[in-house]
């Protein structure tokens, strides 16, 4: 654990991602198998230990520190696993660390019955900066600045191999992935993935901004608002992929058997409904849809309730043979085809949108709103399926947000990097005429459309407008207007005033305007579309 | 014993002695002032009288370029105030001249502690812990969290460092009064005799110190040497200067900085450092409540930083305290 929570600690402190990757590849070379393997797993969060939670580290710390100063203390580092790394009461004996691989074993072996005895005696043997990698391993979620793809190509730098390769096989794989340092590190042949159902990185688009594209080159396509899913049918299984990679077929069981044959395609993931593209099948609104999202088991109602399907955009894979190699035009020539054998029920296939040029087709997206879809998507006809952004391919055109003037209401410290910061802002709108004693009701809460320097900013201004404390919270006098950008606002129950917004960012901070003049709770609610 | 203390009052602007009518440490400009050190926090200019060690009267005059109404008081001196109230200078060990304020009056003993540390420090006299009814205390680094290690494992950190990057140098940002010298002064002392160069703004104070009798060996100013001169060294400068442009100057620098705040690792991200160097001149969590227990005072006033987590302290410990709102009192570069 040494080495290893002298990585950690090396990475905490180091912004650069060339110095980043150089650390990590010369601890991976470095470090015998299984030992890197798991701390590979670790940086690029593919360990779980359901018996070790954020909620565990807090119970452990209560029974040690006095509650009041353990809170006051973490509110203070803005991190659960570091200020229990702090915290910790040492003991007078030498450290004795444990390697990455028995501690993983350790760590694995815990129940939650046996957490609070056995996870103590495992801090015991370490000292804070061993503490704190310990902590961060066990909980998940490094939070280091070092992201799941930055881990991977550290990994394919220290043995000068290709990152989309190492990306191909790595979803096939499990911690301490003994196949991929094989292959890597010893020379071995490549991992078998041909009958797994493996995840491949999604291609993804830049913003258009102030692009404008010859409509001979591009296709364009409507950006569904729902979440983009891959469907992986492969040795008999199918699995549906988040984003991100994450297995989510759990959550959607209806689509596990309905995909006939073995294929990679690309589509967007919705409840069915009448909001979105009527004429196209339907689905519901992304408030829908979020009710079927995170969740580990599916009631029947549910099920029955919002029925998940798939809109299709792409294809990898058809059959077994990869076409990502493949133009755009010839991949949704086969996308096409491929309709006829799969279930209406579950799938329908994303239409292109005709336009005559660019200016018409800005038209039709700003005649978008009313059908509840994100914006456009403009794809080269002849680009290859390639993993992640590359300019010049494919951009996202989203519709414009709605905007409100909210008054800040209350402040939090935020976490990690903005720990000392007030950075999470809860803002309201007027329940009334203000001139006439109306008050303001909490619509929502941002964290970020704004630089570090307005950062600075706004931290003073919350720490010298405080009127009221509540433990991290602060509330201010109410000075202060934003401009909030929005996707969409619906009914919600949750909040007090019975609106909830996606998506809400500070679109600008108007230090100009008296609170006064900002919006009323009545000019939100009409922008409600379903 | 009496516990009636109306003579001392804290406002928002300082703690005033109303017999005497004057105040410690005051925010803003008044006819009489007892000064416990010279960090700008504690010691402003403009007062009608100054009352303070020679060394902090020294301090400001570079400061403040005045010595108007200076009053120097040794330490161990009794100065005798208007309305009976008598006022001794003791050691807090926190940087050159900085004192603890025992004031006496009607039988009753209050020390104001301006900040302390209980550390080592060749650069100051230590801390002397002395028995009194209200306690006065700083509370900067008043969380349990904060526990300084010992200032050779820092500098052992610092020097490997360097030793490792031959071709480049470390850069160390630390406050212009009190620990850039207490570094520079620990460097000495494990060893480390090469020249160390400054950042500009750092000059005066190092030469005010080696007047003081605080030697600091061989020191050069950035300015006059180039990056070749530079390469294998330490440099200092204010914490201020760390990502500055100025910075440009330097053979690839290495951030360090020099702080208590360091402990915490975000924090050291937030400035962007490299190698943080715990390293404090106020005292840490096990300091601040080993002090309380030890002077034993009947009522104990927290202010300057975390109160509430000392004032917590002292409720599981059944200690009287309170905490004090005092203006303007946040010190995030130590």
């Amino acid at each position: 654990m040494e080495r290893f929570a002298a990585l950690v600690d090396a990475l905490v402190y180091t912004r650069s991602r060339n110095e980043k990757l150089r650390l990590i590849a010369e601890y991976l070379r470095a470090t015998p198998d299984p030992d890197r393997g798991w701390a590979l797993a670790a940086l690029s969060d593919g360990l779980d230990f359901p018996a070790v939670k954020s909620s565990t580290i807090r119970n452990l710390m209560k029974d040690r520190v006095d509650p009041v100063l353990w809170t006051l203390s973490r509110d203070f580092v803005g991190d659960t696993a570091e200020t229990a790394s702090l915290l910790w009461p040492a003991l007078d004996s030498e450290p004795d660390p444990p390697g990455v691989s028995d501690t993983v074993e350790m760590l694995s072996a815990m129940t939650r019955k046996s957490v609070p005895v056995d996870l103590p005696k495992l801090l015991d043997r370490l000292d804070a900066s061993g503490r704190y990698a310990l902590l961060k391993l066990a909980t998940g979620g490094m939070r280091i600045g070092v992201s799941s793809r930055l881990a991977k190509t550290a990994f394919a730098r220290a043995f000068e191999v290709s990152v989309d390769q190492v990306e191909e096989y790595w979803h096939g794989l499990a911690p301490p992935y003994d196949a991929l340092f094989a292959w890597a590190a010893h020379g071995e042949a490549p991992p078998d993935i041909e009958n797994l159902p493996t995840f491949r990185p999604f291609m993804l688009a830049h913003p258009l901004e102030d692009t404008v594209v010859d409509l001979a080159e591009y296709a364009a396509e409507w950006k569904w608002d729902g979440i983009r899913v891959q469907l992986v049918r492969a040795g008999e299984e199918t699995r549906v992929y988040s984003r991100s990679g994450d297995d989510i077929s759990a959550t959607f069981p209806e689509l596990l058997d309905v995909l006939p044959f073995p294929t990679v395609l690309d589509g967007e993931l919705l409840v069915r409904g009448s909001t979105q593209g009527g004429e196209e099948g339907g689905a519901a609104s992304f408030n829908a849809l979020q009710q079927r999202l995170g969740r580990k088991t599916v009631s029947k109602k549910m099920l029955a309730e919002f029925p998940a399907f798939v809109r299709l955009y792409d294809a990898l894979l058809v059959e077994g043979e990869d076409v990502r190699e493949q133009p755009w035009t010839a991949r949704r020539s086969r996308l096409e085809a491929l309709m006829a054998r799969l279930p209406e029920s579950h799938f329908d296939l994303s239409s292109v949108v005709q336009a005559r040029d660019f200016e018409h087709l800005a038209e039709i997206r700003e005649g978008s709103r009313d059908d509840a879809i994100e914006g456009l998507m403009l794809k080269r006809k002849d680009s290859p399926y390639i993993a992640g952004r590359r300019v010049g391919y494919w951009y996202k055109w989203k519709r414009d947000p709605l905007l409100v003037d909210c008054v800040l209401m209350y402040a939090q410290r935020g976490s990690g990097k903005r720990s000392s910061f007030f950075s999470d802002y809860t803002f309201g709108c007027w329940d009334g005429d203000p001139d006439s004693g109306a008050d303001l009701l909490p619509v929502g809460k941002a964290y970020s459309g704004f630089t570090d320097e307005e950062l600075k900013r706004l931290d003073r201004h919350v720490r010298q407008n405080t009127v009221n404390r509540f433990g991290p919270v602060r509330e201010t006098d109410k000075s202060l207007v934003f401009e909030v950008a929005f996707d969409s606002v619906h009914e919600s129950k949750r909040h007090k005033s019975g609106l909830a917004m996606r998506f809400p960012r500070i679109h600008r901070i108007r230090w100009d305007k008296p609170p006064h003049e900002a919006d009323r709770i009545e000019a939100l609610r009409a922008l409600i579309r379903d | 014993m009496s516990t009636d203390f109306s003579w001392i009052r804290p406002e928002p602007h300082g703690i005033h002695i109303v017999p005497a009518d004057c105040w410690v440490d005051p925010s803003r400009a008044v006819a009489k002032a007892l000064v416990t050190h010279g960090h700008a926090d504690h010691a402003r200019g403009g007062h009608g009288q100054t009352v303070a060690t020679p060394e902090t009267l020294a301090i400001m005059k570079l400061r403040y370029a005045t010595s108007d109404g200076a009053t120097p008081v040794g330490y161990g001196e009794t100065i005798k105030l208007p309305g009976g109230v008598d006022a001794t200078y003791i050691p807090a060990g926190h940087v050159l001249g900085s004192a603890q304020i025992l004031l006496e009056h009607a039988g009753e003993r209050v020390i104001v502690t301006g900040d302390y540390k209980r550390r080592a420090d060749p650069t100051c006299p230590p801390f002397e812990a002395t028995p009194c009814d209200i306690f006065v205390t700083e509370a900067t680094f008043g969380l349990p969290l904060f526990t300084h290690p010992p200032i050779e494992e820092e500098m052992a950190k610092l020097l490997d460092r360097l030793a490792a990057h031959p071709e480049r140098c470390v850069l160390v940002g630390a406050y212009a009064l009190g620990k850039a010298q207490r570094v520079i002064a620990e460097l000495r002392r494990a060893g480390h005799h090469e020249p160390i160069y400054l950042h500009g703004a750092l000059e005066k104070m190092c030469r005010l110190y080696e007047e003081h009798g605080v030697g600091l060996g061989e020191l050069r100013l950035v300015a006059d040497h180039t990056k070749e001169d530079m390469r294998g060294a330490i440099v200092m400068c204010p914490p201020s200067a760390l990502n500055d442009r100025w910075s440009r100057r330097l053979p690839e620098p290495i951030t360090a900085m020099a702080s208590g705040w360091m402990r915490v690792r975000q924090r050291a991200r937030q400035r962007n450092v490299e190698l943080p160097l715990v390293i404090s001149d106020h005292a840490d969590w096990g300091e601040l409540t080993r002090t309380i227990a030890e002077v034993d005072a009947y009522e104990n006033w927290i202010t300057h930083g975390r109160e509430d987590a000392l004032l917590r302290w002292c409720q599981l410990h059944q200690r009287r305290a309170r905490a004090l709102a005092l203006v303007g009192y946040e010190d995030e570069d130590d």
